[in-house]
């Protein structure tokens, strides 16, 4: 029970401190802070949590364009993300990447990435490395409904099945490939019915839920370092924002975003129910943990906006291994 | 003629030929109601409806897969590959399907299809979402490719594009979204093959497209204050390319400068150095100079972003080395 309490605040801080992230980063955005593309977490936060509650620094994850919570959940640095984000050199990637492409390999955040679908491949091969090498690591694929349609969401599944490998595919399905509906780009509901056609297990489950990811990812993570192969995890969610930061998102029904913003279904408030319910923490316990995010990411956006540009020379670095 | 921006005018050229040919339809993620990730489409659902202007999913490989299938079946798809980076996962439909049908099959089949994209930097969209690759396309045996630079030539191109027989690669450049210019109305067609001299000049010949015939053009004004009479030769589509247009100009100025975005090294500015040294080497006074971005990925940071992309600076200083 003690266990359960420190997990579940655990979890708890990790979604703030991504809420608290993402909030912030929209704002600057639009105060042109940074240029680029910002795809915004906002609603999601119980899914990167849940699963990355689960896991070791040794262990590997792949994101996605939208991708900051992922980072935060595996332990990636809010500062250098920021550093990032401004394209400062003191970023993950020193100013080359920002927000679609942060990575911190030690960490084994195998970045986020810009091409949809394109981390599921890689999470697979990650996953045959941990395999060869004999250890228990594993590797988790994180990707939206819409990168389900992607032939290398079939293709990684199929390879992760016949050789059995530590991999975890974790759907993030938000009912939206930028405007287009589930409804209107797959001929299912739950895409985790797609595990069937790779004779692997596919669960759904509430991506609210902070709880129940977390229990789902625990068993599918046992699997794997059991050597028992892939499992596809879909969680069911909901984007707050637009796809990016910009679209309004006119082709949401005001009622059902209504609805998901919700207290009743918003992830973070039912786990502060929750924790409240359990009498795991009062309201100034909570308030603690948003006000210590909140100093969090301002020291980061101060670190960020201290930071020097890159020398403009950085241009032609890194660009081979020497 | 009305004036209209770029994109409106790659619109103009999509709605003229889906008026005319109903085998005409358009296929990609996002373009239907939403009108595309940057609005290119807007309004076309509206007019042509759901059988004509359809939302894919994220499927690259059957967007580009389909329209070889369909076209070979003689409709004419209009596939929209949301950013050019994502060529990478249809190359396979493109370059060994589309291109190389007629050939393989013995002349008897043809592919009119047209995949359209955006290419280019400066927007902050960092390594996979900034890319130019027009180079990947040119070097396909059967596959035309199309590179406009002006409102006018956008619609122009756009109806020649659709209107050919062939699988066509038409890229369109972000920067050049909102550039503004007359536009003929109606079925105004710019053949595919044809160059066109943007800016006369005397002194030495700038071949760019796209964004870069753009800044070609402002780095020719600042020449010419400077005395240096530059003229400006746009290609328009790399493949068929325009050798005698290109061979004349140099025959008349004696020095060439080439300009792109791409990286240098394989990019298409190769192939036209070449051919000028092969076919027109008497007439260069000078050594052929190439203006194009370092063989790196594409930088986030903006100052990094910046240091990339080809500037005026650097087509000035390219040009003034030669005198
Ligand atoms: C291969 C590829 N195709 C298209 C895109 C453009 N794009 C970026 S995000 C996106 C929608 C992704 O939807 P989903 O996978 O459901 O993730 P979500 O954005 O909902 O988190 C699209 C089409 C891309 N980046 N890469």
């Amino acid at each position: 029970m003690a266990e359960k309490k420190e997990q579940l605040l655990e979890m708890y801080k990790t979604m703030v401190r991504i809420r608290t992230f993402e909030k912030e980063a929209i704002d600057l955005f639009a105060a042109g802070k940074f240029p680029g593309f910002v795809h915004s977490y906002l609603g999601e936060e119980a899914i990167a949590t849940g699963v990355c509650a689960n896991l070791k620094d040794s262990d590997y994850i792949c994101s996605t364009h939208r991708g900051h919570g992922h980072l935060i959940a595996k332990g990636g640095k809010l500062d250098l993300m920021m550093a990032e984000l401004y394209g400062k050199s003191t970023g993950y990637c020193k100013g080359k990447g920002g927000s679609m492409h942060i990575a911190d390999v030690d960490l084994g955040i195998l970045g986020a990435n810009g091409i949809v679908g394109a981390g599921m491949p890689i999470a697979t091969g990650a996953a045959f490395a941990c395999k060869y090498r004999k250890t228990d690591n594993v590797a988790i694929a994180f990707f939206g409904d819409g990168a389900s349609d992607r032939a290398t969401f079939h293709e990684s599944l199929n390879l992760a099945s016949i050789w059995k490998l530590p991999v975890v595919f974790v759907c993030e399905n938000n009912g939206w490939a930028i405007s287009n509906s589930q409804e209107n780009h797959q001929n299912i509901t739950d895409v985790s019915d797609r595990a069937t056609a790779y004779g692997i297990p596919g669960v759904s489950i509430d991506g609210n839920d902070v709880m129940a990811i977390s229990e789902a990812a625990e068993e599918a993570i046992k699997r794997a370092r059991k050597g028992d192969g892939p499992t596809l995890i879909e969680c069911k969610t909901w984007r707050h924002r637009g796809h990016f930061e910009g679209d309004p998102g006119a082709y949401k029904d005001p009622k059902d975003q209504e609805e998901w913003l919700s207290d009743a279904k918003d992830a973070l408030v039912r786990v502060e129910k929750k924790l409240i319910e359990l009498k795991y923490a009062n309201k100034a316990d909570l308030d603690k943990v948003k006000a210590d995010a909140q100093t969090e990411v301002d020291a980061a956006v101060k670190f960020a906006e201290q930071s020097p540009d890159p020398d403009p020379s950085e241009v032609l670095t890194d660009v081979y291994t020497v | 003629m009305t004036q209209m921006s770029y994109m409106e005018a790659i619109r103009d050229g999509m709605r003229v030929e889906m008026k005319r040919d109903s085998g005409v339809y358009i296929a990609g993620e996002d373009v239907a109601q939403f009108g595309g990730c940057f609005g290119v489409t807007a309004g076309l659902y509206d007019e042509f409806g759901p059988d004509r202007v359809m939302n894919t999913p994220i499927s690259e490989a059957v967007i580009v897969g389909h329209a070889v299938g369909a076209a070979a079946l003689g409709l004419r798809p209009i596939a929209e590959i949301m950013f050019v980076d994502f060529m990478g996962c249809c190359m396979d439909e493109l370059h060994n399907q589309a291109a190389k049908m007629k050939y393989m099959f013995g002349g008897k089949a043809k592919v009119p299809m047209v995949v359209r994209t955006p290419c280019g930097a400066g927007l902050g969209a960092a390594a996979q979402h900034s890319q130019c690759l027009e180079s990947w396309f040119t070097h396909i045996a059967g596959v035309k490719t199309v590179m406009p630079g002006t409102a006018a030539d956008a619609k122009g191109l756009m109806i020649a594009a659709i209107r050919d027989d062939n699988p066509v690669m038409y890229i369109e450049h972000k920067q050049l979204l909102g550039l503004t210019g007359d536009v003929p109305d109606g079925e105004y067609v710019v053949p595919l093959g044809k160059a066109d001299i943007k800016r006369e000049g005397s002194d030495v010949t700038i071949v760019a497209w796209s964004w870069m015939l753009q800044k070609s053009l402002a780095a020719a004004e600042k020449l010419a204050a400077e005395g240096i009479n530059v003229e400006v030769l746009d290609p328009r589509t790399l493949v068929p390319l325009d050798k005698d247009a290109i061979l004349k100009s140099v025959s008349k100025t004696g020095k060439l400068v080439i300009v792109h975005e791409e990286i240098k090294t394989s990019g298409f500015g190769g192939e036209i150095s070449a051919i000028v040294a092969e076919e027109g080497f008497d007439y260069l006074d000078a050594p052929i100079k190439r203006v194009a971005a370092p063989d790196t990925p594409i930088p986030f940071s903006p100052i990094l972003e910046q240091t990339f992309i080809p500037s005026e600076e650097k087509i000035i200083e390219a040009v003034k080395a030669l005198f």
